[in-house]
């Protein structure tokens, strides 16, 4: 109990438990429906590579997940959120797949320019995109929602009018390879691994995670500190660009296509959610990466577990609803307080006893 | 300070004016707000509208993409509406809340076309209705499956298109019909796909996990949902299509659909046709001419399956019919 009391007090204790809490609810179904219980954890190799539900959860939330590190940066400096990053994902999916194709085709079996001139491009516009809402942000002090709604407009427009409104494919094995498999892993897992472990080193090794937390928790009294606030701001949006064009690289190598209307739509409203869901708060300051990773992939077990429990596709929404608000709710500070009190209530009664 | 205003409203009424483009007179304006580029089919669509309304066929085409945003949709006929077009064609995003502004373009006097999908509006608020009927489509794929089984049994798996859309609703509505005809014909699960690549592999993806080994039958309501669960078998090791464990039955027969087709990846593939603008054309001439019209038109839809597999209901693909295809 002393263990467990311990183990409760740790900040990702809840994201965590949250997270187990939604994938618990397939063993429920599973014995329910006189399944193996634990068919929902099973992992095997199939075909040559890994298969099993968690393999989907996995690979299915690596563009939220990447998402989530950049939207964490954000909110975490600046207070707000970067509610462009779905369009932009759409925006790198324009410019990538229409330098590979060339313009104005819509399908091909091989490339017009090499895949690393696609790829380097699409990501330099959404860095440049990152920056742009950065610089709309730190320099102009414009309130960030407003700021990065210009390219969440804009974005997936570009990307059309790049596509000339079509859907652009690319039937090359190697631009399939980053959304199919590497090995027996599939490459979105290990896409999103490369850009977790790198941001976490980075957070871990340098002061860049001191500096960004002091920055949203007083922008003032940090640059009085002698922090650049403006700069460490306009750094996180610019890196919240680029984690949207690596999300958009993802998503665009699965389809091998550029289906600019539907790539990334609505992904910024997850990728908010994941940092919330991670127990961060979205009035900025403090943050926990770790914590938005884990929401990142509860949204994505809702979402798998849905699909596994056969909910019909009208009533999906409304059980993602659900589960959320029981998410939020059981984080939230008054229900926090009142599990503490329920807890000390009972260690007392005990103790009389 | 009322005075200003009404100066400066009066200002930007006439520069408005002025900004509004000046037809040609014996050119016949058509204003067509159409859903938007979601898909091959809403191109080709698009694409067979500004071909048929050119102006060499006398034809002033406005022709507003709507970016399946039903305000700007409506946006797009009130504008219509401003401009005075000689005739309106909707090609409506959503079935219902068209009351209001088809009573708008009723009073301005300009007769309205519904083209392609079906709308929740009394028949007197238009003129003319044209377009494919999606439940006949899902009865075309149902049948054709009926007489390409036999007396097999039959596991069906749906991968629905948008939830509340007309042909998602249609295309179920229509193969359940024939389905439920059937005792050994079971529908394991159906869910969207959201009529996208991503969707259609996501859903098939736990399609795989829930009825590995179970299923026969896989049929999507859209190409781009078949060419995602293709993807997701192919990574599962599952065969589908002529040679394949699994009949792969999906609809739209888009040029990269029917290739598949041809290729026998696809077994049957349902068209609901885009090539609507000549039967449009038809209608607007004869109410242009005075003459009486059809009030409800339906566009054939036809079915193609993969070289092998004889048909009644549908036409076996060749490379003479990709090729003659017009998108």
């Amino acid at each position: 109990m002393g263990n467990f009391k311990k183990l409760a007090q740790k900040r990702l204790f809840l994201p965590v438990f949250s997270m187990i809490l939604v994938m618990l609810i397939n063993v429920v179904y599973d014995i329910a429906t006189g399944s193996a219980p634990l068919s929902f954890f099973m992992i095997s190799i199939k075909n040559g590579v890994l298969y099993g539900r968690l393999i989907d959860i996995l690979n299915r939330g690596s563009e939220i997940a990447i998402l989530a590190i950049g939207m964490t940066l954000v909110v975490s400096a600046s207070g707000g959120t970067d509610i462009s990053v779905g369009s932009v994902m759409s925006l790198y999916a324009g410019v990538c797949c229409m330098i590979l194709a060339g313009y104005g085709n819509v399908n091909v079996q091989e490339y017009a320019h090499p895949l690393l001139v696609g790829i380097g491009a699409g990501l330099l516009v959404t860095l440049i995109c990152g920056v742009f809402n950065g610089f709309l942000v730190a320099y102009m002090n414009i309130q960030p929602m407003v700021a990065t709604l210009i390219l969440w407009s804009a974005g997936r427009a570009v990307g059309l009018l790049l596509c000339n409104s079509q859907i652009v494919y690319v039937r090359v094995p190697s631009f399939q390879k980053l959304g199919a498999y590497c090995g027996i892993i599939p490459t979105p897992i290990i896409v999103a691994a490369v850009c977790v472990a790198i941001a976490s080193i980075v957070l871990r090794y340098t002061a860049l995670g001191t500096y960004i937390q002091s920055v949203g928790i007083n922008k003032k009294a940090s640059r009085i500190a002698g922090f650049n606030s403006a700069k460490i701001i306009l750094m996180c949006y610019a890196l919240c660009g680029l984690c949207a064009g690596l999300a958009g690289m993802v998503a665009t190598s699965r389809i091998y296509s550029a289906d600019t209307n539907n790539i990334g739509l609505n992904m910024e409203l997850d990728a908010i959610l994941s940092v919330a869901l991670g127990g961060n708060s979205l009035g900025g300051g403090k943050f926990s990466l770790a914590g938005s990773i884990i929401g990142a992939y509860t949204i994505q077990a809702i979402t798998t577990t849905l699909y596994a429990l056969g909910v019909s596709s009208a009533q999906a929404p409304v059980f993602k609803a659900i589960v959320v608000i029981i998410i939020v709710v059981i984080q939230a500070e008054p229900a926090k307080a009142f599990f503490k009190k329920l807890t000390k209530k009972s260690g007392k009664e005990a103790a009389r006893a | 300070m009322k005075k200003k205003l009404a100066v400066m409203a009066l200002a930007a009424a006439t520069l408005s004016m002025m900004a509004m483009p000046v037809y040609a007179d014996d050119l016949v304006t058509v204003g067509y707000a159409q859903v938007g580029h979601e898909s091959d089919w809403r191109t080709a669509n698009t694409q067979n509208y500004q071909d048929v309304f050119s102006e060499d066929a006398g034809y002033s085409l406005d022709l507003v993409d709507c970016d399946n945003d039903n305000a700007a949709q409506l946006e797009a006929v009130r504008t219509f509406i401003s401009k005075d077009m000689d005739y309106i064609v909707i090609a409506p995003i959503q079935s219902a809340g068209w009351d209001t502004v088809l009573q708008e373009a009723q009073d301005a006097g300009i007769p309205v076309i519904i083209a392609d999908r079906e709308i929740e509006a009394s028949d007197d608020l238009y003129d003319a209705w044209v377009g494919t009927n999606t439940t006949n489509e899902g009865i075309t794929a149902g049948n054709w499956l009926a007489e390409y089984l036999g007396d097999k049994d039959a596991n069906i798996l749906v991968i629905e298109g948008s939830v509340g859309a007309s042909a998602a609703l249609g295309r179920t509505n229509g193969f359940n019909q024939v389905a439920e005809e059937h005792d050994n014909w079971k529908i394991l699960d159906s869910q969207s796909g959201d009529f996208t690549q991503a969707g259609g592999q996501e859903v098939m993806e736990s399609f795989i996990k829930s009825y590995e080994g179970q299923f026969n039958v896989v049929v999507c309501q859209n190409d781009n949902e078949a060419y995602g669960a293709m993807d997701a078998m192919d990574a599962a090791g599952i065969t589908y299509g002529v040679d394949g464990d699994v009949t792969l039955i999906s609809f739209d027969a888009t040029h990269d659909g029917l290739q598949y087709t041809l290729d026998g990846k696809i077994n049957c593939d349902v068209e609901c046709n885009p090539i609507q603008a000549e039967v449009v054309k038809g209608v607007i001439e004869k109410m242009q001419a005075g003459e009486e019209f059809e009030k409800t038109t339906l566009v054939e839809d036809q079915a193609f399956v993969a070289p092998g597999i004889e048909s009644e209901y549908a036409t076996t693909m060749t490379d003479e019919v990709l090729a003659g295809r017009a998108y």
